[in-house]
């Protein structure tokens, strides 16, 4: 019979290892898939783990696409996982990315024609409050009437969506788009466009904004009061009060952040990699985000690395779905995979695994 | 002698790193009131759990009625007519009392005729119970009776009781004790673990002495003197720290008038609570579990913000501050909880050396934490109290209860309070450590430092305090001098009746 | 705009319709929380369900065991949220998360050959006397069975809950798994099965979204509908007729702003649509400023049982 036993301490060893034992297991159950599609599983996961870095024939396209999808899950993945941290659950980070974009696409366009150094900023910012005041929302209503925020904050996402599908056929629709849906393409604003900072690497504003935003979580995570009372709050909230921590703060720093950082990396989206406000435009980053986050342990090195790994799984699909016809929603479920494998194998850090004759109770 | 109705021979249990139980043997026999006796972690609960088929022994065997008895679960041991009184984690608040009578019997009637009966076998003990009342609604006497009447209702031959007089005043005591004896007179057996000493000697006729895992001696307690027993159970002479009747200083702490709602569903309101605590001075509260004991501490904390007035410090007013700012003042608290409230479990003791000491100790500067000066204090705190651990960087859930406890109260007598308030301070904490503790906190009055000492154990507060008030239904008594003061008073003072009318106490008609 | 084309009789015949999946949903999911249980995964279930009951309903032709096989789907799936809990410790909330994902995941992978087929669809059940009243009858005797089903599914649970003693273990593990453990009830079994059951009433949920109320298949076509039912659940304060009026009380928010859209009302189509789920924020907002009464105390929390 198998039994847990609790580990005195968590092992800091499983913490490091279980990211890694989980891609493996999920390379695995994921080529079984493949097979079953009807796929050389090993050239599958060739092609969707190496070829996008290494491969002569697509590295030179693959590798700054990488650092194109992962800087929006970065940016993402670090303002939820403070919440995370915290206890505090905002699983609406994709409707605070799409009011982000559409609040800094609309600042852009608002100056259009006009060109200034000061639009650029002015849109980050922009998108920036309008992603904090989208999570403000579920934030208010947690502190002032203990609502959940798992299920606000999710229904938020809908309601962005609908509102989402409202301005890209009225308020930001392209004047000189013929009558087709969606806005003007800021690709061609030079104001307003977010450009790559070194031409081919694939570095562009909310990649650089990514990384900032990882040294400054590390910082006040490990070195903060704040970062040390979200850190209370989540791991033992009477502790937190005790030590003098107010929840409220606590909510709507956490809330606000996450909610920021999702706006500013929806405006980076828009003005840059998608160009312009469409119906679709948002392709769910809110949601591979929580993956990132966990994947991650929450810690701001690991989500550097996780948004990197799934930024590989994404191309490496692009690139399967090309090469051998796997179907993209197998990359979604292969993303899934991974998360439920590294919840599986989390087990492993707080108790250790032992062989007993006697029955568990 | 007759043979005995439940034998135990060479019970051994262990767990990785400890040996919870080591060859134990003895006998029940009916109609015997047989005493466990033993400090904390001397094995007491893993024996009991494996008579009630929660644990299975590594090795040993046991017989009822002369039959082999291996019960595989509590059900198979309750079929068998063993009944368990536990001390914690039994009952369903939500639930009411006849639900939660239901789910510890194995062939539950009716609810109607449930009740019924359960109002029959309460009365007959004298045990009064609403069947449709809510659990949580009942007080923490009123609970106990709602475990003894499930296993009253299943005419068990053995009674097993967990510690059953910690949540109970001395009134209640006395009632409890009469239904024990009128059970023992039934021919019911009852295996009854304590480490109270008095009433092991007043109730049991038989005592089965453990110390770390080992059965030390049986005895008939009658005829053991309370300090062999206790000499028995820990096994060394005690040092028992004395309290000499000092020099109180200026009035540091004033509370007066204190009010709170009560925090949650279950919790108890303060009302109306009014005290002061000199310079040198220990207060100690006493009073049953669930009277108001946490939620003093969180407003005398500032967790809970008190209205206007309530609390001051010398004379200053600090109701409306918070927790930080009161430490910084010199009001310090020691909660009772002390995984998850105290400490964080999963946290290093360096970062929970953080936790309360980050402003008086200087761990922060402009809200950047400095970890070195965390640990080192932390190392402070683990050489002055003997905490026992690697290393500051291990995580507070991996120390024992009694490590853990002294580490919560030396985290904050290290920073030289001017008030500290301590609930609880030597809750499930090993003999010698609690001295230690104890010893403590008068050094802490002795240099001048204002105390309160809430507890629900009233030999600790005899023992340390000057003064003496206790708490019910979230009212406190009126203050008095602890010298002179008998246990028939302290019992009504716990009853909640305060002046001397000789007023009736509900349960004893 | 022209209200008068909206008919009262036929809105409240599909408002039972389009409140039918999530009363089923919610229905599981309440028993699931009853025992201590949170499982955020119920919109993942959903989703498999309809793909699942839809792809058996094609090719068998059968509804029916469409349906069977949709539930199987949501239990086989929700069985794996109960081993990463139950066994295995992790986060409640978390893999809640992440079975949704994986549910929209996988739907959308075998749903692909799937899309722009028409399904058979359940036959209306008449029921004999009743469905020959005028407007009663055409209003409430003259669904499918499976709207038949979801009310008297909602009478059993309730019944089981508050009558049996398996539903008064099923509330004392989610009050308090440490006594349920102490009484020697094998906690984490019973979690299993309350897992498992609101499972398949999940996955039932997703084949009548694909099989009655659409009936076609599209990618995602749940939208949802699996988070406003954990929300009735709340909403319903753990009590299962107060999830009926819930989730017809939704239903008839999405039918009527469906038909105020048709009518060509006044209101920008995008308010309409997004009216539901702003409507459900609102009453979660108003149920919690109440206050929570009746959240099983155990609810979310990890079960281990130690020494």
């Amino acid at each position: 019979m198998i039994r847990l036993e609790k580990r005195a301490q968590p092992s800091k060893l499983w913490t490091l290892a279980t990211p890694f034992v989980a891609v493996v297991l999920t390379m695995i159950v994921g080529g079984i898939m493949f097979a079953m599609l009807g796929s050389d599983p090993f050239e599958a996961i060739r092609i969707i783990f190496w070829d996008p870095l290494f491969s002569e024939q697509f590295a030179a396209y693959s590798r700054p696409q990488l650092l194109v999808k992962a800087g929006p899950l970065i940016l993402i993945a670090i303002g939820i996982s403070m919440g995370f941290k915290a206890g505090i659950w905002n699983i609406g980070a994709e409707g605070q990315y799409i009011i982000g974009a559409i609040c800094g696409a609309g600042m852009g366009l608002a100056f259009y024609p006009a060109e200034s150094f000061i639009i650029f900023p002015l849109m980050i910012l922009a998108g920036a409050l309008g992603g904090w005041a989208w999570a403000m929302i579920p934030a208010v209503l947690k502190v002032r009437f203990g609502t959940n925020e798992i299920l606000v904050s999710l229904m938020l996402v809908y309601v962005a969506e609908a509102f989402l599908a409202s301005v890209s056929s009225g308020l930001l629709k392209n004047p000189d788009g013929m009558g087709f849906p969606g806005s003007r393409n800021l690709q061609q604003y030079p104001a307003a466009a977010n450009l790559e900072i070194f031409q081919g690497s694939g570095m562009h504003w909310g990649v650089l904004t990514a990384f900032l935003a990882v040294i400054f979580a590390y910082v006040l995570l490990s070195r903060h009061m704040l970062g040390f009372q979200i850190r209370l709050t989540g791991e033992a909230p009477r502790a937190a009060k005790f030590a003098g921590v107010n929840p409220a703060r606590i909510v709507f720093l956490c809330l606000g952040m996450a909610g920021a950082l999702a706006g500013m990396a929806g405006m980076f989206e828009v003005a840059g990699p998608a160009g312009q406000i469409t119906i679709d435009f948002n392709s769910g980053y809110g949601f591979t985000a929580i993956i990132v986050a966990f994947l991650g342990r929450l810690h701001p090195v690991g989500i550097l690395l996780a948004g990197l790994l799934m930024a590989l799984t994404y191309i490496g699909g692009e690139l399967a779905s090309l090469m051998l016809g796997i179907p993209g929603a197998a990359i979604q479920l292969f993303q899934g995979m991974l998360l439920f494998f590294l919840l599986a194998t989390d087990v492993f850090i707080n108790f250790r695994i032992r062989l007993s004759k006697t029955e568990a109770v | 002698m007759s043979d005995p109705l439940l034998r135990l021979s060479g019970l051994t249990k262990a767990y990785p790193g400890v040996i919870a139980n080591s060859d134990v043997s003895f006998d029940i026999h009916k109609g015997e009131v047989h005493a466990l006796l033993g400090e904390n972690g001397a094995g007491k609960s893993t024996l009991v759990k494996m008579i009630y088929g929660l644990v299975k022994p590594d090795s040993g065997t046991m017989t009822l009625n002369g039959a082999p008895f291996t019960p595989p679960a509590p059900r198979a041991a309750r079929l068998s007519g063993v009944a368990m009184v536990f001390q914690h984690f039994s009952l369903f608040e939500a639930l009411n009392v006849a639900e939660n009578i239901a789910l510890g019997m194995e062939d539950a009637p009716k609810q109607r005729d449930l009740a019924a009966k359960i109002k029959d076998v309460s009365h007959q003990y004298g045990l009064p119970l609403d069947p449709y009342m809510r659990v949580g609604d009942l007080s923490a006497g009123e609970r106990q009776r709602v475990e003894i009447i499930r296993c009253l209702l299943q005419n068990p031959k053995i009674l097993i009781m967990d510690e059953p007089t910690s949540v109970l005043t001395p009134q209640e005591v006395e009632i409890l004790f009469k239904t024990l004896r009128q059970l023992k007179a039934e021919g019911t057996a009852i295996l009854y673990i304590s480490h109270k000493l008095e009433e092991i000697r007043s109730l049991c006729d038989t005592a089965t002495i453990l110390r770390l895992g080992k059965k030390v001696a049986t005895c008939t307690p009658a005829e053991t003197s309370a300090k062999e027993l206790a000499e028995m159970m820990v096994g060394e002479t005690l040092h028992v720290p004395e309290r000499a009747a000092g020099e109180f200083g200026e009035v540091l702490l004033d509370v007066n008038g204190l009010s709170a709602p009560a925090p949650s569903e279950f919790g108890t309101a303060l009302k109306n609570v009014c005290f002061t605590v000199r310079a040198g001075e220990i207060l100690g509260i006493g009073g049953v579990a669930g009277n108001g004991q946490d939620e003093l501490l969180g407003a005398l904390s500032g967790e809970v913000r008190a209205p206007a007035g309530a609390v001051s410090l010398r004379g200053k007013d600090i109701s409306r501050l918070g927790p930080q700012e009161r430490r910084s003042l010199g009001v310090l608290a020691a909660p009772e909880e002390r995984l998850g409230h105290a400490a964080v479990p999963d946290m290093s003791l360096t970062e929970n050396a953080m936790l309360s000491g980050a402003i008086r100790k200087g761990l922060v500067s402009s809200g950047f934490l400095n970890w070195g000066k965390a640990k080192d204090f932390a190392d402070e705190v683990i050489k002055a109290f003997d905490v026992r651990t690697p290393s500051a960087s291990n995580a507070a859930r991996s120390l024992s209860g009694g490590n853990l406890q002294k580490f919560v109260i030396g985290r904050e007598v290290l920073q030289d309070p001017d008030v500290l308030v301590v609930n609880q301070p030597t809750w499930g904490v090993d003999a010698s450590a609690a001295a230690a503790i104890r010893q403590s906190l008068m050094d802490l009055a002795e240099k001048g430092a204002a105390l309160v000492v809430i507890s629900q154990d009233l030999d600790e507060l005899m023992e340390i305090s000057d003064h003496f008030a206790a708490l019910n239904e979230g009212r406190l008594s009126a203050t008095r001098p602890i010298q002179g003061l008998s246990v028939e008073e302290i019992g009504l003072m716990m009853g909640g009746v305060h002046d001397h009318s000789g007023a009736n106490l509900e349960g004893a008609a | 705009m022209d209200l008068s084309s909206i008919n009262p009789i036929l809105l409240i015949a599909s408002l039972m319709v389009s409140a039918t999946p999530i009363l089923l949903a919610a229905l599981g999911e309440l028993v699931v929380e009853k025992s201590g249980v949170l499982n955020l995964g119920v919109e993942g279930m959903m989703i498999t369900g309809a793909i699942c009951g839809f792809a058996i309903g094609v090719n068998t032709g059968s509804p029916v065991l469409g349906f069977m096989f949709a539930a199987i789907c949501g239990a086989l799936l929700s069985l794996a949220f109960g081993i990463l809990t139950q066994y295995l410790l992790s986060n409640q909330v978390a893999t809640g998360l992440g079975l949704t994902l994986v549910g929209l995941g996988l739907s959308s992978l075998i749903g692909k050959p799937y899309e722009g087929i028409k399904s058979p669809t359940l036959q209306k059940m008449e029921i004999p006397i009743l469905s020959d009243l005028p407007i009663v009858g055409r209003m409430l005797f003259s669904h499918d069975p499976m709207v038949y089903f979801s009310i008297a599914l909602v009478a059993v649970v309730w019944a089981v809950l508050k009558y049996t003693r398996a539903g008064l273990i099923l509330r004392a593990v989610g009050e308090s798994h440490d006594a349920a453990h102490a009484l020697g009830y094998k906690v984490v079994r019973i979690r299993i099965m309350a897992i498992l059951f609101g499972g398949a009433c999940a996955g039932l949920a997703g084949a009548y979204i694909s099989l009655v109320r659409v009936p076609q298949w599209t990618e995602g076509m749940t939208a949802g509908a699996g988070w406003i039912a954990l929300a009735i659940v709340v909403f319903a304060s753990w009590k299962p007729w107060r999830i009926l009026i819930g989730a017809y009380l939704f239903g008839g928010v999405t039918v009527l702003q469906l038909n105020l859209q048709a009518a060509g009302a006044k209101v920008p189509v995008e308010v309409l649509s997004m009216s539901p789920y702003l409507i459900t924020i609102l009453v979660l907002v108003i149920i919690s400023a109440r206050g929570n009464h009746g959240a099983p105390a155990a609810l979310g929390k990890i079960f281990h049982a130690s020494r």
